[in-house]
This record gives C-alpha cells, sequence and structure tokens, in this order.
C-alpha cells in the first residue's frame, strides 16, 4: 500500500511539473500582448512595463523564477486587476466555486443514487423508464445548455427564482440544478446497474428465505452493497463538475474561479490563466488520487496491488 | 389417476425414427457477426429512431443552408431580430412560428407586422440580420465536422497507439502506457483551452486540440485487445506462417475489435460536440462570420430575454444530436459487444 501511494504521489507530482512547464511555454508563444494599448506607448515606457513584469529576462530565468515561486504557492501578479496577486484574486472567489460545486455534487448524488435504487426496485415500470429516460437526458446534454433553458423558462418566464448574480441561498438553485444534471444520470445508472445485480445475488434470496421484509432488504441488505462500486464515479464525477462550473459561473454570473478564467482569457491576462490551469490540475490529481484511496478502504475486496498488473 | 393408466396403452407407442443426416441441420439461415449485431440493434427502438433523427439532421446540414433564399452569413441590418415565421404555421398562435413577440410588460406583438417586413424567416434572424435558419443548419454542420474529424483522427492515433503498445509489450509497452497514464492525469480541459489560446481559434485547431488528449481511452482499449488476442491460435497460426508483425496486427487483429472500436469512436464524437460548443462558451470558439452550434447558443445568450428563439433553436439542436449519438452508441454497444452492457 505505502509503495503504491509512494508511486502515485511521484506521477502526481510528475504530471502537475508537465502541466505548469507547458503551460509556462505556451502561455510565453500566444500571440497579443499583455497589457491594453500597448503599441501605443513609446519604447520606454514598453520597457519599464516589461521590466516591471519581469518580461525582459530570458525565458529560462523566467521559467526558473516562476517554478520557484510555484513552490511556494505564489502564482504571480495579474497583468489586469490592479497588480493584485493572482492567489489572493483567486481565493476571494473559491467560496462561490467551492459552494456551488459542494452542492451539485451532494444533490447530484443522492437523486442519482435515489432514482437508480427506485429504478431497480420497480424493474420494467414506468419508474423505471422515466429514471433511465432523466438520465440518458442528463448525460448527453451539456450543463450549460441546461442551464440556459432553466434560467430561460424557469427565471424569465415564470419568474420564481432569480436570473443571476449570486446574492443568497435562492441564487445557488438554478445554477446547482443545472450543473446536477450530469451527477444525477451518472449515478442513476450506475446504482440501477449495481442494485439489479445486488437484488439477484444469493444472499438476497437468502435474506427472503428468512422471511426479512421488503424494506430490509432493499435498504438493508442491497441498498448498502450496492453504493460500495458508486464511489468510483464520483471522481470523474467531480471532475466533469469543475469543466460545468466554468460555463455555469458565466452564464449565471457568479463570482467564481470560472468567470474570472473566462474573463482572464478574453484579456489575456495569462498569470491568473496559469494560475487557473495549475489549480485546476492539481485538485484534478488530489481527487483522483483520493477516490483511489477510498475505494480500497471502503471495500476491502478490491487489491490495488492486483490493479497494477492490468 | 387409475382410469388413465387403462388408456394408455402399447400400441400408441413408435420407436422413434433417427435420421443422422437431419440431426445436424441448421434451421434458421447462418448470419455474420455483423448482420447478428444489426439484428440487435434494429430491437433497439430509442437506438433506431436516433438514427433515423440523426440520418435526417446530417442530411439538413448539408440541405438546409441551400433551401432557405438567405445565406448564413449575409447581413440585412433592417430585418435584425425578427422572430421565427414559417408560411402556413403563422395562423397557429400556439406554434412558435407565428412571428411574435413577447415585450417586458408580458404583451405580444408582431414583429413583422409593425417593422412592415415580408419576408419569411423561418427560424427568425439574429442581432445583425443574419437568417438563423441558414445559420443553425451551417452550425450543425461545422460541429459535426469537427466532431467526426476529431473522432477520426483520435481513432487512427488511439488504434495504431494501442496496438503497437500491446503487440510489441515487455519494455516498449510499459514505457508507452506510462505516457499515457501522464496525458491522462492532465485535465482535458486545460489543455483545450491551452491549445486554443495558443493556435487561435477555428475549425482545424479546435480538432487539433481535441485530438490531442482525446486518443488515450481509444489506445487502452485496443491495447487490452491486443493483449487479449496476442497468445490466441489464430495469432500464432499468421505468425508461423510468417506474416509480418504489421500484418497480423492490422489484418488479424483488428478485424476483430471493430466493434469495440466503433463503439469508442462512437461515444467520442458527443464528447467532441460537447468540448467544440464549451469553447464556444469561455470565448475560444470560431470567428466571425463563421457558426457553430456552440457559438450560436453563445450568441443566443446576449439577447435572451428580448428574443429567447436565438438561444433556445440551436440549444435544442444540441440537446437532440447530443442525445440521438449517445442513445445509438448505447444501442451499438450492446449490440456489438454485449459484455460491456452496464
Amino acid at each position: 500500500m505505502a509503495k503504491y501511494l509512494l508511486q502515485r504521489v511521484l506521477y502526481m507530482i510528475i504530471t502537475l511539473f508537465i502541466v505548469i512547464s507547458v503551460t509556462f511555454f505556451l502561455m510565453k508563444l500566444i500571440p497579443g500582448s499583455p497589457f491594453n494599448n500597448f503599441e501605443k506607448l513609446n519604447p520606454t515606457q514598453q520597457n519599464i512595463l516589461l521590466e516591471k513584469y519581469g518580461l525582459k529576462e530570458p525565458l529560462p530565468v523566467q521559467y526558473g523564477k516562476y517554478l520557484k515561486a510555484m513552490v511556494k504557492g505564489d502564482l504571480g501578479v495579474s497583468f489586469q486587476f490592479d497588480n493584485t496577486p493572482v492567489t489572493e484574486l483567486l481565493s476571494k472567489r473559491i467560496g462561490a466555486s467551492a459552494t456551488l460545486g459542494f452542492q451539485a455534487m451532494v444533490v447530484g448524488t443522492i437523486l442519482g443514487i435515489f432514482l437508480g435504487v427506485i429504478a431497480a426496485l420497480k424493474q420494467n415500470s414506468w419508474v423505471d423508464y422515466g429514471s433511465t429516460f432523466i438520465a440518458v437526458v442528463g448525460k448527453s446534454i451539456p450543463s450549460f445548455i441546461f442551464a440556459g433553458l432553466l434560467q430561460y423558462y424557469i427565471a424569465v418566464k415564470l419568474g420564481w427564482l432569480p436570473v443571476m448574480f449570486w446574492k443568497g441561498p435562492e441564487y445557488t438553485i438554478l445554477p446547482t440544478i443545472a450543473l446536477a444534471m450530469f451527477p444525477i444520470s451518472i449515478a442513476a445508472r450506475f446504482m440501477r446497474t449495481e442494485m439489479i445485480e445486488v437484488l439477484g445475488s444469493d444472499y438476497i434470496t437468502l435474506a427472503k428465505a428468512k422471511g426479512a421484509s421488503y424494506w430490509q432488504i432493499s435498504v438493508k441488505h442491497a441498498l448498502r452493497n450496492a453504493l460500495i462500486p458508486v464511489v468510483t464515479v464520483l471522481g470523474p464525477l467531480a471532475v466533469s463538475l469543475m469543466t460545468g462550473s466554468l460555463v455555469i459561473e458565466r452564464i449565471f454570473s457568479i463570482p467564481g474561479i470560472g468567470e474570472q478564467f473566462v474573463k482572464a482569457i478574453a484579456m489575456n491576462d495569462y498569470p491568473v490563466i496559469m494560475g487557473v490551469n495549475i489549480l485546476f490540475a492539481f485538485l484534478f490529481v488530489v481527487i483522483i488520487l483520493v477516490v483511489d484511496i477510498l475505494y480500497g478502504v471502503i471495500d476491502p475486496r478490491i487489491r490495488i496491488s492486483e490493479g497494477k498488473t492490468k | 389417476m387409475i382410469n388413465k393408466e387403462k388408456i394408455i396403452s402399447k400400441d400408441m407407442f413408435a420407436p422413434v425414427h433417427i435420421d443422422p443426416s437431419k440431426s445436424e441441420k441448421i434451421a434458421k439461415p447462418s448470419m455474420s457477426a455483423w448482420q447478428d449485431a444489426w439484428l440487435r440493434v434494429r430491437k433497439n427502438k430509442a437506438a433506431v429512431i436516433s438514427m433515423v433523427i440523426l440520418a435526417i439532421l446530417i442530411i439538413m446540414a448539408f440541405v438546409g443552408p441551400l433551401i432557405t433564399p438567405y445565406d448564413y452569413s449575409d447581413q440585412t441590418t433592417k430585418h435584425n431580430n425578427l422572430p421565427p415565421r414559417i408560411q402556413g404555421l403563422e395562423n397557429i398562435h400556439w406554434l412558435p412560428f407565428d412571428g411574435t413577440l413577447t415585450k417586458r410588460d408580458g404583451s405580444e406583438y408582431n414583429a413583422y407586422e409593425v417593422r412592415k417586413v415580408d419576408n419569411y424567416y423561418w427560424f427568425g434572424t439574429d442581432s445583425l440580420g443574419r437568417d438563423l435558419f441558414a445559420r443553425v443548419w451551417k452550425g450543425t454542420q461545422v460541429s459535426l465536422f469537427i466532431a467526426f474529424m476529431a473522432a477520426l483522427i483520435d481513432m487512427l492515433i488511439g488504434v495504431s497507439y494501442g496496438a503497437i503498445s500491446g503487440y510489441l509489450g515487455g519494455k516498449v509497452d510499459s514505457s508507452m502506457q506510462r505516457i499515457i497514464e501522464v496525458i491522462v492525469g492532465i485535465p482535458n480541459l486545460i489543455v483545450v483551452v491551452l491549445m486554443t489560446l495558443v493556435l487561435n481559434p477555428g475549425i482545424f485547431p479546435i480538432i487539433l486540440a481535441l485530438t490531442i488528449t482525446g486518443w488515450t481511452s481509444m489506445a487502452r482499449v485496443v491495447r487490452g485487445q491486443v493483449l487479449k488476442y496476442k497468445g490466441q491460435e489464430f495469432v500464432m497460426a499468421a505468425k508461423t506462417l510468417g506474416a509480418s508483425d504489421g500484418s497480423i496486427i492490422f489484418k488479424h487483429m483488428i478485424p476483430n475489435m471493430f466493434g469495440v472500436i466503433i463503439i469508442n469512436t462512437m461515444f467520442s464524437i458527443p464528447s467532441a460536440i460537447f468540448f467544440e460548443a464549451f469553447l464556444s462558451f469561455i470565448g475560444l470558439g470560431l470567428q466571425e462570420p463563421a457558426a457553430s452550434l456552440g457559438t450560436l447558443v453563445n450568441d443566443g445568450f446576449k439577447g435572451m430575454i428580448a428574443f429567447p428563439y436565438q438561444m433556445i433553436i440551436p440549444s435544442l439542436m444540441i440537446a437532440l444530436i447530443m442525445v440521438c449519438f449517445n442513445m445509438v452508441a448505447d444501442g451499438l454497444r450492446d449490440a456489438l459487444d454485449p459484455k460491456m452492457r452496464d
């Protein structure tokens, strides 16, 4: 286990290093200047600006400095937002993103598990078909399409909920629903398959033979065992939520990381783009690692060393 | 019970005549694996309906821009922001094709009458007065092109990489797999965004960005299959007969994995459509006047409250395409590889 963990962490560091390096060098290749009206300034002014942000030094030196700062957790200074450090800029915004992501994850998995379980218990009934339909639709349609349609029909047309911004709990409902559709559908599909498999196993027949009640069988025996594999999909789900939240935040004008990212792209604010990239890559590898470890802890049947030989 | 025993007499029984020539007779016509798969796909009604819808959409993507009198990039600023109006359907009020718009106070008015426009714009016009019918189909065409190209390139790279890695084995295999592990560890969102930033938004940069990370899942699947077939008799036979490595891989092994390859490609098409639309949303989509479904939805958002049809029509188109592709892919997976069924 310790060896496996060490190996995984090593991969994580290599991946992060590659992401950081590739991001850095690609950013240098990008056309367009990070400064407003750079061409209109005279050469002296241009020099001062470039020097101030350390853009005049040779590339390897800039790269070395960047890596050094990165280890300390310093992501540089934004070119656009009054020289605010990127770390500060992002940490101010992480709250909204985290709230949205967390809510969508919780709502999505709970609703999805519920849908999957009732679909499996009432197999081939209209409940089953309904839940399968929701699963297919939720899996196929991108979250930002949902967001747009929800925003128009529920907020603009019916006026039940606020259209955009982030001023209180009622503002979080629509974005959360839009973002939760994907987790709902994935969890529902997965849960249904697992439940059906578990319900067909011998120990369920035994429980029935013993005379256990319907609810005891479905909740105590079947649900608990079917839940374990669902943990595996949580990792990919969290990653998909990160992607989805970028656009959802833009659509609903939520002051989160994603909205900042889109703004930074429009304004060529390289340090912010790099910072968000690296933050995403970091979250990504950490989430995948945590889920893998969790899975091994929860289900002792899964031996990590077995997976390695694959 | 006793009565029945009496009724059954010996002369009711006759020895069975066994004809050895008939015992081997095959009652049903023999079918190839593909015919069998097609039978199974046909049973899946959702997949068949989706296939028909997709076929219509693909045909319309090419025919659509031609059957409207307007070009997708022609701007008629006098006719901007007109709602959808279709001949014949305009008098049916509950259909959204009567040319009316809703004002902020909730009252409806006919934009065509008020502005004295005689033209019929079937899907309405956008803020620059371009015909949305032409733009939506043109956009569908572009989105589908990007998706098909990305899926095709993913397939080519993934199949060759996976086959070589699995077939050669040993150190080559393990180092090739380490490379994949690192690539998989990088969120494709980041790669796609960076690549489109560097290469400037356009059809080919987007395709390239999508394929840089997209091929890994295909490579993994194909490698697994190659490992499975490597030790089997038909491969050994081919080797004994002196077939080269290349012909063993491409002539003997890969035809056996067509099913898995097709399934994987079918799933990568909707994911490419998703990423294309996603890029448009964060401001890295195609540049005007080119249109893709993603840029159309994104443009529609700007005037969503006053002109909702500009956002809803392309949104529904994306939704329809994505659902259909997923249904067909699911159906094909069930038909071609019942083991992969979830």
